[in-house]
């Protein structure tokens, strides 16, 4: 499989996949750091996919989504954004909604916090 | 070779002439930029996001690119 079937295979099979350097446990970057921390201290569930472990993955994910940097985030399917991207839609409040919207669960008192800490 | 916020600065207004457009960061790699401009109206974040990138021609482009990590922040004038 080439590295843009494997990445739709992907985001098909999964409701979120972060696209990250490192892992959840283990990122390698501030930037994936970030919102791997944000997710997972929401409570959401997800699959992460560690590009620095690939590197046809690390090119293919940037010609996929017609974006140049890591972190990616989708749910769904969609491209959601990056870092700065998740970041403004976690203090937003558009992230918890994005989550209602495709039923997806999350810790809503966490997500509370995060802003109450941000604001 | 080192890329400045002021070569950054300088590619952004060459693409978003009428842009309110600010660039921070000063050792070589990290930078931040700030890019409010009329045409970014009705777009998505995604969408405002890769206009900004695009105009930067490949700087950001992984391992080869020289701009290692910019914090981004996009919108249309209030």
């Amino acid at each position: 499989m080439n590295a843009e079937d494997t990445i739709r295979k992907t985001v098909t099979e999964n409701d979120v996949v972060l696209f990250m350097k490192g892992t959840k446990m283990m990122p390698q970057c501030g930037f994936s750091s970030r919102v791997a921390g944000v997710l997972n201290y929401m409570g959401v569930s997800f699959a992460d996919v560690n590009v620095l472990a690939d590197e046809g993955i690390r090119q293919g994910i940037k010609n996929f989504s017609d974006w140049p940097t890591i972190p990616q985030l989708y749910v769904k399917g969609e491209f959601v954004g990056g870092c700065d991207i998740v970041t403004e839609m976690t203090l937003s409040g558009e992230l918890d909604q994005l989550f209602t919207d495709h039923g997806i669960a999350f810790d809503k008192d966490a997500a509370d916090k995060i802003r109450e800490a941000n604001g | 070779m080192a890329i400045t916020a002021r070569d950054i600065e300088d590619m952004l207004k060459a693409a978003f002439p009428a842009a309110r457009i600010t660039v921070d960061g000063d050792d070589g790699a990290h930078f931040a930029a700030q890019v409010i401009d009329e045409s970014f109206r009705g777009l998505n974040r995604v969408q405002q996001q890769r206009a900004v990138y695009a105009a930067l021609k490949g700087k950001m482009d992984g391992s080869h690119g020289e701009l290692h990590a910019l914090a981004l922040t996009t919108k249309a004038p209030d």
